[in-house]
């Protein structure tokens, strides 16, 4: 298992609930990521992730229970948050008819970075991920996937959040987009993950596998599959989300 | 059932300056799964929209059931079951108004088609007055599938019908096509999932807009040109960095909890490379490492695919 870089986690989940009237859609989770960590957030489709990465983000106010993400409180500091923390998904990216470039510009300027850090990073991103200057509308879907990450880094964020991040991308560019994944951990960037690729799971430091609004398991994916005698993530995971 | 269900011959599709599918030819035999697998922008739509009549070649020709999917369209259509991604269902109808509606289109009713979809339908029948809109997505899926069957086609066209969906739903999915089958049904499906290949008769790798190769997924697999190994060992990452660096490494790549790594001598000896490779990682400073010969699944075949046949795209 990973250690936590600093003592403080940089997400740190207490009890955490959400009900919509009657119904709870997250109840009572709790957890803690270490700094640095790559966290796999799983479960089936109505498992309540999404409520939870929207309470966590700050974009829905839980019900019970607290969060806290780069030691800011989910429910009062939600600004702050924002600020600390970058957000990814395969639904929501980049803006098609910006170029490459105008992109950058525009959440750097949202992110209130300057204009010279803007231009300095602008030109490194371009030179990292072996992009030309162009209409985002134009680019592969993989490119596109890649690029929405590194801006989503732009203001270096102490978590990244990423949901379902390879969806729908050929094996190759989905492959290379979790070594840059692997390198955002590297330099200290925790990054919390949902995914539908069970292979991908097993690239995590830590997983937790959520059914019914509760988080039912939670380690390392070598510890869970000897805790629970399976071969793979895949095997676990049926196994769990059918049960319920 | 002489002819094959669908013949595609050498179609080609352009929109503006961009190539959607360049000289695509294959068959499906009658109550055959094939399966188009490819990443998104592959043109599996494409070619969806052509073999259902929604959309006109440049170039080549196909047939549904011997029909000609331009000449005899409406023929095509009565006969066809199409099942677009995205599921196109009417959110502000109830599910059992969908059902009826898109009976309805076909000139036929909900208890006609009843016995077909049944497997499927019941388990969506209990929120039957809820609106679509409001459906999972796994009960969404049910609900496309139910509205693609229920005018009793002979054949299904599923475009992505597991995108989005989870682990467990996708694997339902493919039981329940595996039941269709039996009861006599072609089925062309398209999936941007690998592991979905192996649930096929026969698939076509498709990336660019060209099919790479067409084959049952075991003969895919079994024509992977060079020695593969998986390998495990502790920091990953590093390991992953140190292998792309060893002599004959000609690609290296994560596989869930291993490693695969792929020498560039064809027919060397394995246990003499595994050995060889043990020994490199040794030097490289990993301890703990292993590496055995293992063989090819459709995941490392197709990115092989990919990388001998296009220079380097991505």
């Amino acid at each position: 298992m990973t250690q936590p870089a600093t003592n403080e986690p940089a997400i740190a989940v207490k009890d955490l609930t959400r009900r919509f009237g009657d119904f709870t859609a997250v109840d009572n989770i709790t957890f803690d990521v270490g700094a640095g960590e790559v966290f796999g957030f799983l479960g089936a489709n109505g498992a309540g992730k999404t409520t939870a990465i929207k309470m966590l983000i700050g974009l829905l106010a839980p019900t019970s229970g607290s969060a806290h993400v780069a030691g800011l409180d989910v429910a009062t500091q939600t600004e702050q948050i924002r600020r600390r923390i970058g957000y990814m998904s395969q639904k929501f990216s980049l803006y098609e008819d910006l170029t490459v470039l105008e992109n950058i510009a525009l959440y750097g300027g949202i992110y209130g970075l300057t204009s010279r850090l803007i231009a300095e990073r602008s030109s490194t991103m371009l030179e990292t991920l072996g992009l030309t200057n162009q209409l985002v509308g134009k680019l592969p879907l993989g490119w596109k996937q890649k690029l929405a990450f590194s801006v989503a880094l732009l203001h270096e964020p102490a978590v990244i959040f990423l949901d379902e991040p390879t969806g729908g991308v050929d094996p190759i560019t989905r492959r290379q987009f979790w070594e840059l994944i692997y390198e955002a951990a590297a330099k200290g960037t925790t990054v919390f993950v949902t995914t539908h690729y069970m292979d991908e799971a097993e690239y995590c430091d830590r997983i937790s596998i959520m059914v019914d609004g509760r988080i039912v398991t939670l380690g390392s994916p070598r510890q869970l599959k000897a805790q629970w005698k399976v071969d793979t993530i895949d095997e676990l995971f049926v196994r769990l989300a059918r049960a319920s | 059932m002489t002819d094959p269900a669908v013949v595609v011959r050498n179609i080609s599709r352009k929109f503006g300056a961009t190539e959607a599918l360049t000289d695509i030819s294959f068959d499906v035999s009658h109550g055959e799964i094939f399966g188009l697998v490819g990443p998104d922008g592959a043109g599996k739509t494409t070619l969806f929209r052509i073999l259902t009549t929604l959309l006109i070649p440049d170039t080549g020709t196909a047939t549904v059931l011997g029909l000609d999917v331009v000449r005899d369209l409406w023929a095509v259509r009565s006969r066809v079951g199409y099942m677009p991604g995205k599921f196109s269902l009417y959110g502000d109808l109830t599910v059992e108004e969908n059902l009826t509606f898109f009976a309805s289109v076909f000139g036929t009713t909900v208890e006609k088609g009843y016995q077909l979809i049944a497997p499927i339908y019941r388990q969506i029948e209990p929120f039957k007055e809820r609106r679509a809109d409001a459906l999972s997505g796994g009960m969404k899926q049910k609900l496309a599938l139910s509205c693609a069957l229920v005018h009793r086609p002979d054949i299904l066209f599923l475009d992505e019908p597991t995108t989005g969906v989870d682990a467990v739903s996708r694997r339902e999915f493919w039981d329940q096509l595996g039941h269709l089958r039996e009861s006599g049904l072609t089925v062309v499906v398209s999936t941007p999932y690998m592991d979905e290949a192996i649930r096929c008769d026969r698939v076509g790798l498709i990336q660019g807009g060209r099919l790479l190769e067409i084959d049952a997924p075991a003969d895919i697999v079994r024509k992977y040109p060079l020695p593969l190994f998986a390998v495990t060992g502790n920091d990953r990452y590093r390991l992953l960095l140190a292998l792309r660096k060893a002599p004959h490494a000609h690609s290296v790549y994560p596989f869930g909890s291993e490693l695969h790594f792929t020498d560039d001598r064809a027919n060397a000896d394995l246990a003499m490379l595994s050995a060889e490779l043990e020994t490199y990682m040794k030097a490289q400073g990993f301890e703990d490492t292993t590496a055995h010969s293992i063989p090819a699944g459709i995941e490392d075949s197709f990115i092989e695919a990919i990388t001998s046949r296009t220079p380097r795209a991505s």
